[in-house]
């Protein structure tokens, strides 16, 4: 039993660490300019909690194994511990964990204390249950008002907007796909019309809760042109597994052509 | 391991163990009809009652405390928040209410010292206090309908009757454990030494009347508090 | 099953038998109270079932019952009307269950021990059975305050949640002002003490076992006591870390990560003095040992993988992903339940006077423990490649919808079925074994604390008027010198001697 108990946790141990270090299933390609800090962050993270992990299983299998009780007349050390051990144990740990925060403290600072960089494109994102919206300011660059007593999917004004009576509101371009120019810096502001959701384009190690009754800005610059997912990570309601909208990074010329196609489609 | 512990239970013990013995706890901390507590083998001593009852109103404190910090925090996050007058009569009945601390304290004294009528007679004045303080606070809640200001008027008017309903019915749960004291009144005064149930079911109800005393106060510093 | 099996079975179940009479006590302190507290949970708990029952369906916004989703009604959809009222209704009750169970508890604890078993004696189940009631005193109560604002923000019109301007399904909501993270803060302030709630006991279990079983004194008795503690104290500071992404201010998560860091460090400890108390010792590899060693098993792999989620960075793509569902599973799911499998199979000869069956109970694990860790293991894959959790289908979106993702699905589901099988072995043995089972002796495991001096099952009040006294601590195996191998709490001074 203690042999059988043994190999299995030693056998579990190094089949999942094999498989996590064959990156069939890892973290996908990454497009964004903070995401290399990131799985740098991960695989440093990674490499210390792995190796924890494969000794600490070890050791329990190699004890259970190694002092089983085999039927014979010995009989166990008495002992209560040992203090040493205890107070190296203790410190190890909390440098390593602590450390590790540190390390990764200055990403999240990055994503979140500095704000986009100057002349960055605004996009409004917008969700609502099970759909994603998108508005660009258009030529102004101002976001008009949004009413919400306006606000009507059956007619086609999903956001609210009175472009006869707000001058701001004209030219803005509100679509169904997010689309950037690749190699510039995009700013979104996160809105939401009715329940709690999450933006999460996984390509871009990037996600944030939209809350409702507030105004979430976050900051990227992709650097790969391609066509992406954004998927809703907050449980919204039951269509929360189909509230999804494609995210497209674009060549600035592809990216003008775009813009002024689903401008014309207003 | 020695096995001479393996003694049967003696089905008296058993008897007794069903309709005797302090229990309870919580809000009154009523008092059982343990005829007296000698006769049993086992029972559970008078400071495991107290150690209750604080717990109960450790739990009182974090729901609100919990209730607080919404206020604070719903009084931060918006731009809708208009502070409600506190009715006249609030003061009234807080006057009241500190007073009903003060006769229950007059009402224990009377257990001390076993004068039956003292006791009686206070335990009834703080039980007849406590009732009017709650019909007060329904008065101050008239007014207030009067004027207009409902439970959904205004974030300050919600957290008005949120606090103190939730007061009132922790006060009621007091009134009831008074009530039930005077109900048990004679008995408890037939076995009123130190470590008695009666007499621990009156020392545990009185801490919580005195708590239920000084949220009052601060639920209405709270509400008092232009933020 | 977060409430209601693994709030109410690791501590309520387990500890209103064994508390009273490890430390010498003929009941709980208030025996009505606790009563009213079954029965509470128990009305709690029929009136969550009842949303099965009624036309609108069971309430869809999950355990953590986010506003707005659970605060508008119907609109925001099916199982949003009455079913997620009554789900509000249920957890109150819960609450007040909880909190009148917890005082008992603690109570229990402090003022009805046995002469000499001072606090630094109580075997380390009672431990963790006393702060676990500590942190449900001291939480429900917050739970319990926001269940009751969410409540009026249904049906009484108020707006503690509801922000203004909400339109839901092209209609308006008729609310202003509300703060829908209030819910979460306060949510949260119960919701990272609970998770120990639910592992506390477990632990507390394991090392009770473990050490019973390794035949050896637990390693570093005071540390684990100090560990518990600060695990109980810091679970108040960190809820935050639930909140890294949700629109919370970002400078807070720098003091909710390095708590949570700080955290991990007295989880190290205990992990690190259950194998120290198997080094040396002489391992018996009975059922309930093998619960425990599973438990630690699991306990490393999902506290591991805490130390990703801690780091706000890592937040970034990690957060409501399938490696989260991995994480709380391995920790606070499937650990917490190999405790309960653990303190069953220990008790269960105590509290029946049989035996379980060693050989159905031995099926038992080996299929729960691979069954488990090939459920769960694979959802870290599933969370690293960015898969979201809470979808109920696959279809919505084309990298969930590939053959790549699909496989782990389908290896966890058979894995799933396996597991579940497994525990109709376990009840078939707890059935059988009930009236089947041979006769257990008074102390079939050779264990040290006072259950094991009474009858099997113990008599009505416990000890049967008698009185015990306790002579030492309760980890007294293989002391040099002794007759036997292991000494018993309440055995005179003289056993010691040579």
């Amino acid at each position: 039993m203690g042999l059988a108990i043994a190999v299995v946790v030693a056998l579990i141990t190094l089949i999942s660490t094999g498989i996590f270090l064959s990156h069939h299933w890892w973290l996908p390609h990454a497009i964004s300019t903070i995401a290399p800090a990131i799985d740098r962050q991960f695989t440093l993270t990674f490499v210390s909690t792995g190796i924890i992990f494969v000794i600490a299983q070890l050791a329990l299998a190699y004890a259970v194994w190694r002092f089983r009780d085999g039927g014979d007349t010995r009989r166990a050390a008495y002992s209560h511990g040992n203090t040493r051990w205890e107070v190296v144990w203790t410190t190890a740990a909390a440098i390593l964990f602590i450390g590790l925060n540190l390390i990764g403290y200055q990403i999240w600072a990055s994503v979140h204390f500095t704000g986009p960089e100057p002349g960055a494109m605004q996009v409004e994102v917008w969700g609502e249950q099970f759909n994603w919206y998108f508005r660009y300011p258009g030529p102004d660059n101002r976001f008009g008002p949004t009413h919400p007593e306006k606000m009507n999917d059956g007619i086609g004004n999903f956001l609210g907007l009175d472009r006869s009576h707000d001058a701001d509101s004209k030219d803005d371009i509100v679509t169904a796909t997010l689309a950037v120019p690749v190699n510039r810096e995009v700013e979104l502001v996160l809105r939401s019309k009715d329940v709690t959701h999450s933006f999460f384009v996984r390509e871009l190690r990037l996600k944030q809760d939209l809350v409702p009754g507030l105004e979430i800005p976050i900051h990227f610059m992709a650097t790969e042109t391609g066509r992406y997912e954004i998927v809703c990570s907050q449980l919204c309601g039951l269509g929360h597994y189909k509230m999804r909208a494609y995210f497209e990074v674009m060549s600035q010329p592809d990216f003008d052509k775009w813009l002024e196609t689903q401008a014309a489609a207003q | 391991m020695s096995p001479e512990v393996l003694t049967p239970v003696r089905p008296e013990e058993v008897a007794l163990d069903k309709g005797s013995g302090p229990s309870g706890g919580g809000d009154g901390g009523f008092g059982g009809d343990s005829p007296d507590p000698s006769e049993r083998a086992w029972s559970v001593p008078a400071r495991a009652y107290r150690t209750g009852m604080y717990m109960a109103l450790a739990a009182i404190t974090m729901l609100f405390a919990a209730f607080t910090s919404a206020m604070v925090v719903r009084h931060g996050v918006s731009n809708d928040w208009a502070h409600t007058t506190l009715p006249r009569v609030l003061w009234l009945n807080t006057a009241v209410l500190l007073a009903s601390s003060a006769t229950l304290e007059l009402a224990k004294r009377g257990l001390w010292s076993n004068e039956s009528r003292r006791f009686i007679v206070w335990l009834d004045v703080t039980a007849a206090l406590g009732a009017t303080f709650i019909a007060g606070q329904l008065v101050a809640w008239k007014q207030l309908a009067a004027r207009g200001v409902y439970l959904a008027t205004n974030p300050s008017s919600s957290f008005f009757y949120l606090l103190t309903a939730a007061h009132g019915l922790h006060l009621l749960g007091g009134v009831i454990a008074l009530l039930y004291l005077l109900l048990r009144a004679r008995r408890i005064l037939a076995h009123s030494g130190s470590g008695a149930p009666g007499r621990t079911a009156v020392e545990v109800t009185a801490i919580y009347w005195h708590f239920m005393d000084a949220l009052w106060v601060y639920i209405l510093i709270l509400l008092m508090t232009r933020m | 099953m977060v409430f209601f099996v693994l709030t109410t079975v690791p501590q309520s179940g387990f500890g209103n038998f064994a508390l009273p009479i490890q430390i010498g006590a003929e009941d709980m302190a208030f025996p009505r109270l606790n009563m009213l507290s079954f029965w509470t949970t128990f009305v709690g708990m029929a009136v969550l079932l009842s949303t099965f029952f009624i036309s609108d369906g069971p309430p869809l916004s999950g355990w953590t019952s986010y506003p707005p989703l659970s605060a508008i009604g119907k609109a925001t959809g099916p199982g949003e009307g009455l079913g997620q009222t009554l789900w509000i209704v249920s957890i109150a009750i819960f609450c007040v269950g909880s909190l009148l169970g917890s005082l008992n508890f603690i109570a229990t604890t402090l003022d009805l021990r046995a002469r000499g078993l001072s606090l630094m004696r109580l075997p380390l189940t009672c431990w963790a059975w006393f702060i676990t009631a500590v942190l449900m005193l001291l939480s429900f109560a917050v739970l319990f305050a926001a269940g009751v604002l969410l409540l009026l923000d249904r049906v009484g019109g108020t707006s503690f949640f509801i922000p203004a301007g909400l339109v839901v399904n092209d209609q308006m909501v008729n609310h202003a002002g509300g703060s829908p993270l209030l819910w979460q803060h306060l949510f949260w302030f119960f919701g990272h003490p609970e998770v120990y709630v639910a592992i506390l006991p477990g632990m507390g279990i394991t090392s009770h076992v473990i050490s019973t079983f390794s035949r050896k004194p637990i390693f570093g008795y005071k540390a684990m006591v100090y560990a518990m503690c600060s695990i109980g104290f810091l679970g108040f500071m960190v809820w935050g870390h639930h909140m890294f992404v949700s629109g919370m201010s970002p400078y807070s998560a720098f003091a909710f990560s390095v708590l949570t860091m700080a955290i991990a460090v007295p989880s190290a400890i205990k992990t690190f003095n259950w194998i120290g108390t198997m080094i040396g010792g002489k391992l018996r590899l009975a059922t309930p040992m093998l619960f425990a060693i599973g438990f630690v098993s699991l306990f490393i792999t999902g506290g591991l993988s805490g130390i990703f989620l801690g780091q706000p960075a890592l937040d970034l793509t990690l957060h409501d992903s399938y490696f989260v569902i991995a994480h709380f599973h391995m920790v606070m799911g499937v650990a917490a339940i190999f405790g309960m499998f653990a303190g069953t199979y220990f008790w269960f000869p105590k509290a029946t006077g049989r035996m379980m069956n060693e050989a159905l109970g031995k099926a038992h694990f080996w299929l729960t423990f691979v069954g488990a860790y090939g459920i769960f293991m694979p959802m870290h894959y599933l969370g690293l490649e960015g898969h979201p959790r809470r979808f109920s289908a696959l279809t919505g979106v084309d990298f969930l919808n590939s053959p790549h993702l699909i496989h782990l699905h389908e290896f966890m589901t058979v894995s799933a079925f396996v597991t579940a099988g497994a525990q109709l072995i376990f009840l078939y043995n707890l059935v059988y074994s009930w009236l089947r089972g041979p006769k257990a002796s008074v102390n079939p495991w050779e264990a040290t604390t006072l259950e094991w001096t009474v009858p099997s099952p113990p008599p009505f009040d416990n000890f049967a008027g008698r009185h015990p006294v306790i002579h030492r601590y309760p980890y007294e195996f293989s002391v040099p010198g002794a007759a036997s191998d292991y000494i018993m709490q309440d055995a005179p001074e003289e056993t010691k001697a040579k």
